[in-house]
């Protein structure tokens, strides 16, 4: 029976760090690896006073490699002409500070990172929007791409399908706030403000938000348009644009989706069991503390499944963490479940 | 410079897809790409009725593009998609990377379609090795940054932009017309044969915002840059599109085929556009500004 149960592979658990004190947090809970980014538009969490200067992460790699942990830097926006050389800069910096990996998707810098840095292990970014073995080969064959991480689109059958005629590793998001989005192909946040993920590394940015107390409620605005109103008794949230309250065919509602996370726990023997090498934890922009949670409930529940996939289950006690710190206060198996779709 | 009719994002009954076809064979317009972009479960047309479509307006002289699906996912889209590249014996526009794969596998020649994330030099060049024919440049794609992308232009390889039509902004796994009718998207009922030009999405004080058609959301404005024909020619762009709607695309197609031609200026084509008083037209991407914002509107009051 036991052989039934049989693991291909011994999960990875990558976390986020948007700053020296979230990947400490990382490491001390056992996070097998840690992504993060430069402080600036290469990477797609461009937020104010989060990411990495060179010290910093020079700082940051010694503290995890110290402990086992790796540090892998997201370069994952999309350079054009004008500032191209800074990406590849970027890419230059990653490899003279000993980063693990570089996750990377621009085809052109990829190209760039292969040819001038073949020792430097190359990650395909979510933002590269691969969400077919082909499509992902294309990126291994011709770039050297070790692992790639799949858009939050795929159910679990569509995942198994990929890793099958995949010629790479797989990584999946586990827990975070979903883009609803494929990543890489949204350009709503483009069209508002006139910055987004794709070329700025940000979506529906601060520097675009206005919120009014009015007549009719408080209302959240993103460069003018109205992206929710709330009355007295509802909890106001961020005006991300996906995510607001729009009016279709005379009934107003979550017209896109609402805000809500994706938690894989329940799902992690099965991700394991059809062969996926990492699981991720988004929010690069959370606090050190979200991280060091998230970190701790996956690293004790990997460890469980690994340990005896067939007895793995769900304590309680992680979901009541996980509980607390989820965006909109919800869990969801996202994709993975057909009945989300 | 050419003028392209882009795929057919909507969902529309066949015999209106057969005769909107039909009528595409007297217009002025030397491009035009055929086939289904957004979903998977659009089955009005088959691949064979495609094929058809494609030879008669080949036989009329035009030519034809196959577009592949913008987001697949299983093993039967992949299927399809071989399909097309390999055995169809047109062009086909890639609108992802599997099918860039496939293509540059068989060694089939492609049109880089404008749903992939092509914005550096380095990135066309790996995709003119990879057999790329054309690309259509992004729709975030501004003016400034098309100069830059003509200057590093690999030789052979030739430009089209998106000129006219709601934008189409995302994909997500997710189809917001089956949420809004209240069905899952699995058993949807094809409810995007209801709506020919999308499902408009307003915001709460009545202002359209977006037009959702199925997995894809648009803008419900309509990106406009026929003011910027002369400056799309002389920055060496070879192709500009036109994306069809429900109505009026062939008086859309006569316009842009007048100011191309000299025939008109832009300003005279833009007044005589079809429903020029009350069309929401937007260019901000053009002019590097949020996109629903209308620069060259400015200029025509």
């Amino acid at each position: 029976m036991r052989a039934a149960f049989m693991l291909r592979s011994i999960m990875e658990l990558v976390s986020p760090a948007g700053s020296l004190s979230a990947l400490k947090a990382a490491v001390d809970n056992g996070a097998n690896c840690v992504y993060t980014g430069f402080r600036d538009d290469t990477n797609a969490r461009n937020f104010a006073g989060l990411n990495f200067g060179l010290d910093e992460l020079r700082s940051g790699i010694g503290y995890a490699h110290a402990r086992g942990a790796k540090v892998i830097l997201a370069i994952n926006t999309y350079p054009q002409p004008s500032s191209w050389a800074r990406w590849c800069a970027a890419i230059d910096r990653a490899a003279a500070l000993k980063a693990d990996a570089v996750i990377v998707a621009d085809l052109g810098l990829l190209e760039y990172a292969a040819r001038t840095h073949p020792e430097l292990r190359r990650h395909l970014s979510v933002q590269g929007s691969a969400t077919t073995y082909e499509a992902i080969n294309f990126y291994v064959r011709r770039f050297g791409v070790a692992r790639a991480v799949l858009p939050r689109v795929l159910t679990l059958s569509q995942v198994k399908t990929l890793i099958g005629g995949c010629e790479t590793e797989i990584e999946v998001f586990g827990f975070g706030s979903l883009c609803v989005m494929v990543e890489g192909r949204c350009s709503l946040s483009s069209y508002v403000t006139g910055q987004g993920p794709n070329l700025n590394g940000v979506c529906s940015p601060a520097s675009a938000v206005r919120w009014q107390e009015t007549a009719d409620g408080l209302e959240s605005r993103l460069n003018g348009v109205l992206i929710d109103r709330y009355g007295a008794q509802e909890k106001a949230a961020y005006p991300t644009l996906c995510k607001g309250r729009y009016r279709v065919a005379g009934e107003t509602f979550y017209a896109i989706e609402e805000p809500c996370s994706l938690n894989t726990l329940e799902l992690l023997p099965e991700l394991a069991r059809i062969g996926v090498a990492a699981i991720k934890i988004e929010g690069r922009q959370r606090s050190a503390a979200y991280v060091g949670t998230v970190t701790r409930v996956f690293r004790q529940a990997i460890d469980a499944c690994m340990d005896d996939a067939p007895r793995y289950r769900v304590a309680p006690d992680w979901s009541g963490q996980l509980d607390r710190i989820a965006e909109g206060q919800q869990v969801t198996l996202g994709a993975y479940h057909r009945p989300w779709r | 410079m050419r003028l392209a009719l882009g795929p057919l994002l909507y969902y529309w009954p066949r015999s209106e897809v057969l005769a909107f076809y039909r009528d595409v064979l007297t217009w002025p317009v030397e491009i035009v790409y055929l086939g289904e972009v957004v979903c998977s479960r659009r089955h009005e047309l088959r691949l064979t009725d495609w094929l058809d479509i494609a030879s008669t307006l080949a036989a009329a002289g035009k030519e034809v593009v196959l577009s592949a699906l913008a987001l697949p996912e299983s093993e039967t889209d992949l299927r399809l998609l071989r399909r097309l590249i390999v055995e169809s014996g047109h062009t086909v526009e890639a609108n992802d990377m599997s099918a860039v794969q496939i293509a540059a596998g068989a060694k089939a020649p492609f049109v880089i379609g404008p749903h992939l994330n092509v914005y550096n030099g380095a990135t066309l060049a790996a995709l003119r090795a990879c057999g790329a024919a054309r690309w259509v440049a992004p729709v975030e794609t501004s003016r400034q940054l098309l100069a830059q992308m003509q200057q590093c232009r690999p030789e052979g390889l030739a430009t089209e932009v998106f000129a006219y039509g709601r934008l189409p902004l995302a994909f997500s796994a997710r189809c917001f017309t089956a949420r809004a009718h209240e069905l899952p998207k699995d058993d949807c009922r094809f409810c995007c044969l209801e709506h020919p030009d999308g499902l408009l999405a307003e915001t709460r004080d009545g202002e359209p915002l977006f037009a959702f058609n199925g997995i894809q959301t648009q803008s419900a404005k309509t990106y406009n840059l026929l003011p910027a024909v002369a400056d799309l020619k002389s920055l060496g762009v070879d192709v500009v599109r036109v994306s069809p709607q429900s109505s009026a695309s062939g008086e859309v197609i006569a316009r842009f085929r007048e100011v191309l031609d000299g025939a008109l200026t832009w300003q005279q084509g833009y007044a005589r556009l079809p429903h020029a008083a009350e069309a929401r037209y937007c260019d901000g991407f053009w002019h590097g500004r949020p996109a629903l914002e209308q620069v060259f509107g400015v200029l025509t009051r």
